[in-house]
């Protein structure tokens, strides 16, 4: 089934068109979006997430063309976002905050305290859910922020930069709790870390200026790069065989 | 490893077991994968499980932050807490003479509207962007929580100083929702910074300066502020949608 869906998706940042013309055709499993600093990631990652509107082309989510309020609001229901800067409130404690955004998700009253639960569970901070999050580290905010965007256990679920300091142990965990979900929700992780895309993705999207070079398997990107290219993996010669074409 | 007799697996699964007999099975269990797969819980015991796990877990959970927040976020707190503080001066200083409160009260809730809807002034504005109940019903009820913790503060201090709610209640339902007006083209902060200064540079500086109340405070002004509420309404309706994406501007 097709989750997430873009015909000639142009999205504006600002004045500049930060996604220039992107097709999508994304079905259950994970996606790594991957790109150079200023490809479009975040604009492309905030477009998915319907906070910002296209400037033209289509986008269909969840089968639902995004235009009325209502048809907006029912895609937003099955839709879990994390974004590249995860602002949150100090004050709240990790239950209180991701209780708050399941009832900004409009979740059942009854169903909230136990999505609560297992949410939190899943980000590994079953012991410090009642502690505030002005007291937590950088990377168990990150997980709070991972905590908020699978509460509403969303069909189609946008991380950007999930991973940024999480440290070894946790990446691991956050990978194996992206195969658990990627069954039956079309996970979306942007990064500009060949190696989280190598660890966790079945399908890449490298994406330059606004536009993407490259959409496979990461086999195939693999199999673009030569020996001579710079990088230390084959995932990541073949990165820069791509973006060095493109720029020729 | 000796593996647990399938007659006794079925009676602890049937929670028939007790005492040191459930404890040493349970111990089994916990380490042998074959002896697990054995066990089949029937349904009636597994629902007894999980009703009492959910009892744990659905135990009302009286969160005032929450409950808070679903009326105005944090973000706004300060905001309107700092409104507060500054109508209560006004009202020392009109003791002593002047007119604040009545010049100051029509922009007093603007602070907090904007905060409603911001990205520079609330962190959470993005996730929040991204929720089904983002939209002008979530923003007009933060609007609303606004206006409840002011009007409040305002009517008796109002009283209290001898002014009429008439002068200023209307010019303060007006900026709030011109506030959103404007907001919904330039961003409500935009809006709001915008608003309240020409306010301040052309109203409240001069009447200051001239110690006399504007023309468009008098009682008289009422029309002008009601067809101003109006125009601003239906803006707002017209454009709600703006108010399901990404505030513009900061
Ligand atoms: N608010 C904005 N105003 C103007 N330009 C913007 C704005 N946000 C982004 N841009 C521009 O749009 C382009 C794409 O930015 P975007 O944040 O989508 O890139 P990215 O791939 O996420 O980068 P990074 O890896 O650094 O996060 C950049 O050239 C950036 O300068
Ligand atoms: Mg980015």
């Amino acid at each position: 089934m097709v989750r997430v869906q873009a015909v000639g998706l142009r999205v504006r940042a600002g004045r500049r068109m930060a996604v220039d013309g992107i097709d999508l055709d994304l079905k259950n499993g994970v996606h790594g979006v991957l790109g150079p600093n200023g490809a479009g990631k975040t604009t492309l990652m905030r477009a998915l997430a319907t906070v910002l509107r296209p400037a033209s082309g289509e986008l269909t989510m969840l089968g639902t063309a995004l235009g009325s309020r209502e048809s907006l609001r029912q895609v937003r229901e099955r839709i879990g976002y994390l974004p590249q800067k995860f602002g949150y409130y100090k004050r709240f404690t990790v239950r209180e905050f991701v209780e708050y955004m399941a009832w900004l998700k409009q979740m059942p009253g009854v169903d909230i305290p136990g999505a609560v639960e297992r949410a939190v569970e899943r980000v590994g901070l079953g012991d410090r859910a009642d502690d505030k999050l002005s007291t937590l580290s950088g990377g168990m905010v990150r997980r709070v922020g991972i905590a908020q965007a699978i509460v509403n256990e969303p069909a189609v679920l946008l991380l950007d930069e999930p991973t940024a300091g999480l440290d070894p142990a946790e990446r691991m965990r956050f990978r194996a709790l992206l195969r658990e979900s990627a069954e039956d929700t079309c996970v979306v992780v942007s990064t500009h870390l060949v190696e989280d895309v190598a660890a966790g993705c079945d399908q890449v999207l490298l994406m330059d200026k606004g536009r993407v070079l490259f959409q496979g398997g990461t086999d195939e990107l693999a199999a673009a790069g030569e020996a001579s290219e710079v990088g230390d993996s084959p995932l990541e010669r073949g990165y820069s065989a791509l973006l060095d074409r493109a720029a020729r | 490893m000796t593996h647990v007799p399938p007659a006794l697996i079925a009676s602890y699964a049937q929670g028939l077991s007790t005492g040191i007999d459930a404890a040493v099975i349970e111990a089994h269990l916990g380490t042998c994968a074959s002896c697990r797969s054995k066990l089949h819980v029937p349904d009636k015991v597994l629902d007894e499980v999980w009703s009492e796990i959910d009892l744990g877990a659905t135990r009302p959970r009286d969160s005032v932050l929450v409950r808070a927040a679903v009326w105005a976020s944090p973000a706004m707190v300060p905001w309107i807490a700092m409104t507060v503080l500054v109508t209560a001066v006004a009202v020392v200083t009109d003791l002593l003479g002047t007119q604040l409160l009545v010049l100051l009260a029509p922009i007093a809730p603007v602070a907090g509207v904007a905060a409603a809807w911001s990205r520079g002034m609330d962190p959470a504005h993005e996730i929040v962007a991204c929720t089904p109940r983002a939209g002008l019903d979530l923003v007009l009820r933060r609007t609303i929580a606004v206006l409840a913790v002011l009007l409040p503060v305002l009517l008796p201090l109002g009283w209290l100083i001898g002014a009429s709610p008439a002068q200023w209640l209307l010019p303060c339902l007006a900026f709030t929702t011109a506030t959103l007006a404007l907001g919904t083209l330039i961003g409500v902060r935009r809006a709001a910074v915008g608003l309240a200064t020409t306010w301040v540079a052309f109203v409240v500086g001069p009447s200051l300066v001239t110690a006399s109340l504007p023309a468009l405070l008098e009682p008289s002004s009422a029309g002008l502020w009601l067809i101003a509420c109006a125009v601003a309404a239906v803006v707002v309706v017209l454009r709600a949608s703006t108010f399901t994406r990404l505030a513009s501007g900061n």
